[in-house]
């Protein structure tokens, strides 16, 4: 299959997928259910497990004017049904979904085609537009993760190659140490602990993307602020990221060197270096590429926990933000954002193996 | 004759472990932590909601050995709070006027040992008004040696229950959806994917966050349980498939229809069986990701609510980084203990996927 029909299949599937996600954060953001209660009846007695509970949007957009005795009945109605609060639970799905797909073709005859697409996700909390909020978050976030993939393949295939061609030296040994440390150490507690560095240090810089005055700044000074706020995310992601990758490449390299055409190679006397790297680590590469569309799931989930520690402004600490204030609008619209870049990511991951291995047959 | 197969299996399985020093370290830490925490009550000085405002943030309590230079027995002394105009900060001053000996199997507060006998016998304490923190206390005065041992209870025991609630769902939809193939597999594999493509921190959050907040905290701990499972049984029932599609093929199968065993029958007793050393290892790795999920929640406030204790929602404290630099106490203690622990697990784990899948990826040590 060629490579557009493949990617073209891939978005197609990936359409109900996140339909469906999109579904069940509406479900769990919006919709007002009860459980329980769990009890049953031994011997005359009755015991009770659970007790009714009732799970409800906590925000209540019309709470203000419901309390108001200004308001009369007939504007709070009107109020009601002009939020389509008044219909049934899956036209407010259907509502809020057909604004995502709101289009302005005027806009095309204008000549403005990036403004064809005007989703309206609605208003955050705070009154801010969700989209708005999201355009700023999602940057960070795809900025963070790349960052990191990145620094993790640099640092990791030549460790785990190392450790390989070294096999049970003491260098072999003081890296699988590192890796079981490195997936053992939980990340908020490292982020804590480097951000505790941070301030005593008084550098790198905690919090946020940017400093003060950024937009004042010189193209090269405005990077290099950039690398210092990335600094203390960048280093705790891949403390993780290193040690298990560098474990997986050495494990892929020790078993490739054992087989029969490494021995071939060295057999017909070709130089050591071009066993190695020409056909053992070429090979050992390619299951870790399978791995990188999983491995951008892992990185966007736990990216989560260390935005929200080190206050980085990417999607997981809106995440984290939306569901603490139950910024309805904006929880619903991160998890289905989540979800989709975690969709692009794995089509990535594919794609790029198609890449480095042309034999595989992409279906 | 079958039985003494399989304990021979396991037999062997043991054999390996133990052979491997550092792995049986690990395995004693894990017994040792887990009977520890059976124990908890009789254990911790005082109780998981003890609190005495007076000492907020007492650092651990130094133990004296020596009176006057010479040897005694083990005696600590009464600290008071006092702000200090200097400093603008709070100030422990201890008063030696009075020595307050260590006492073993004291009378103390109430609890119920294993969970069922009330009890008031602890294994190490002193007389008020002398407090004994060992590991010093939080903002509330709370002795966080004592909620250690409480809240593993809690942070220890959620990774076997999640699992024991994951696994049972996951082997099921496996084993259908890898059983009868086809449309039904390909169906069945789209929606657990769906559950695999939304970020599982982010669902976690969510779903945490609408939790009711009227909950007992023993209804909370079973629905944080339940949330994790729920996220959990995809990725489990993905491999499980992966193992029955490739079991299905054998003869024995076959036979088994031929003799017209039904299809939950080949699959609840034909097929999952065999994945049972996938299980043991699957556990073993599983149990850590449980843990750090469970203390990433309660750790931005939506899991385990004080005043339960969990090795989490104590590190809550230490968010605050001038906490962290004036009473590391808040940090360390919980915070070795999670790393620690799944250090342990992994290495365990680590081991036996060695010993029982030797084909595994990356097994030379």
């Amino acid at each position: 299959m060629p490579i557009y029909l493949f990617i073209l299949k891939r978005i197609l599937i990936a359409i109900p997928t996140i339909l469906i996600v999109s579904m069940i954060s509406f479900f769990i953001m919006r919709y007002d259910f009860t459980i329980g209660p769990i009890q049953w009846t031994t011997q005359g007695q009755t015991v009770t497990l659970l007790e009714k509970h009732h799970f409800k949007n906590p925000i209540d957009p019309l709470a203000e004017l419901r309390q108001n005795p200004q308001i009369s009945k007939a504007a709070y109605e009107h109020e009601r049904q002009r939020l389509g609060l008044d219909k049934p639970f899956y036209m407010q799905y259907w509502l809020w979904i057909s604004h995502i797909f709101q289009v302005n073709p005027s806009a095309l005859a204008e000549g403005k085609p990036w403004a064809f697409f005007q989703p309206d996700l609605g208003k955050s909390f705070s009154g801010e537009d969700v989209s708005r909020i999201l355009m700023q978050r999602i940057p960070n976030t795809l900025l963070l993760n790349a960052v990191t993939l990145l620094i993790c393949w640099l640092v990791a295939i030549p460790l785990g190659v190392y450790a390989a061609l070294h096999w049970r030296s003491w260098a072999d040994s003081a890296l699988t140490v590192f890796s079981s440390v490195g997936m053992a150490a939980p990340s908020f507690v490292v982020a804590l602990l480097l951000a505790l560095g941070a301030v005593k240090l008084g550098w790198p810089p905690l919090g946020g993307v940017t400093s003060d005055g950024f937009e004042q700044m010189s193209g090269f000074q405005k990077l290099g602020d950039i690398a210092a706020h990335l600094l203390l995310p960048v280093t705790v992601l891949t403390i993780s990221g290193i040690a298990g990758l560098q474990r997986q490449m050495r494990g892929n390299l020790l078993d490739v060197l054992e087989a029969e055409y490494v021995r071939l190679a060295r057999a017909k006397g070709l130089p050591e270096n071009k066993v190695i790297y020409k056909h053992a680590v070429r090979t050992a590469i390619n299951p870790l590429v399978t791995l990188l569309g999983y491995e951008f799931a892992g990185l966007l989930s736990g990216a989560a926990l260390v935005e929200m520690v080190l206050r980085y402004p990417g999607l997981g600490y809106t995440a984290l933000e939306a569901v603490r204030q139950t910024d309805t609008n904006l929880a619903m619209t991160v998890l289905v954002m989540g979800a989709i870049l975690l969709v692009l990511g794995n089509l990535f991951g594919d794609i790029l193996l198609k890449v480095v291995d042309p034999r595989i047959e992409l279906h | 004759m079958l039985e003494t197969r399989a304990r021979g299996k396991y037999h062997k399985i043991w054999r390996e472990l133990s052979r491997d020093k550092i792995v049986l370290g690990c395995i004693l830490f894990l017994v040792g932590l887990y009977s520890t925490i059976v124990v908890a009550g009789f254990l911790a000085p005082y109780s998981e909601d003890f609190s005495d405002r007076d000492q907020a943030y007492a650092p651990p309590t130094p133990i004296f050995v020596l009176d006057e230079g010479k040897p005694s027995w083990p005696f600590v002394v009464t600290y008071e709070r006092r702000f200090d105009p200097e400093t603008y900060g709070f100030g422990f001053y201890p008063d030696y006027s009075k020595r307050y000996p260590l006492r073993f199997f004291v009378q103390g507060e109430a609890y119920k040992f294993l969970g069922i006998i009330p009890s008031r016998l602890h294994l190490v304490g002193v007389d008020a008004p002398a407090r004994l923190f060992l590991l010093g206390t939080d903002m509330n005065g709370r002795d966080i040696f004592s909620r250690l041992l409480y809240g593993g209870q809690v942070s220890l025991t959620i990774g076997f229950l999640g699992l024991f609630v994951a696994f049972p769902i996951g082997l099921l939809y496996g084993g259908i959806s890898g059983y009868f193939g086809n449309r039904v597999d390909n169906w069945m594999m789209r929606l657990a994917e769906i559950i695999m493509s939304i970020p599982s921190f982010y669902l976690l959050i969510s779903l945490a966050a609408i939790l009711p907040s009227g909950l007992a905290s023993r209804q909370r701990f079973a629905l944080i349980v339940v949330i994790l499972a729920l996220i959990g049984w995809a990725g489990i029932s993905r491999i499980i498939r992966g193992m029955v599609l490739s079991l299905k093929e054998q003869e024995y199968v076959e036979a088994a229809r031929s003799l017209g065993a039904s299809s939950l029958w080949i699959i609840t007793r034909h097929l999952l069986p065999q994945t049972t050393t996938y299980l043991i290892v699957a556990i073993t790795l599983g149990v850590p990701g449980y843990l750090l999920a469970e203390s990433g929640l309660s750790f931005l406030g939506l899991g385990i609510q004080p005043p339960d204790a969990s090795w989490g929602n104590m590190l809550r404290e230490a968010q605050d980084l001038s906490n962290i630099m004036l009473r590391p106490w808040l940090l360390l203690g919980p915070g070795l203990l999670i790393f620690i622990t799944i250090l342990a697990f992994n290495v365990v784990g680590d081991k036996l996927r060695d010993i029982l899948d030797p084909k595994a990826k990356g097994r030379r040590a």
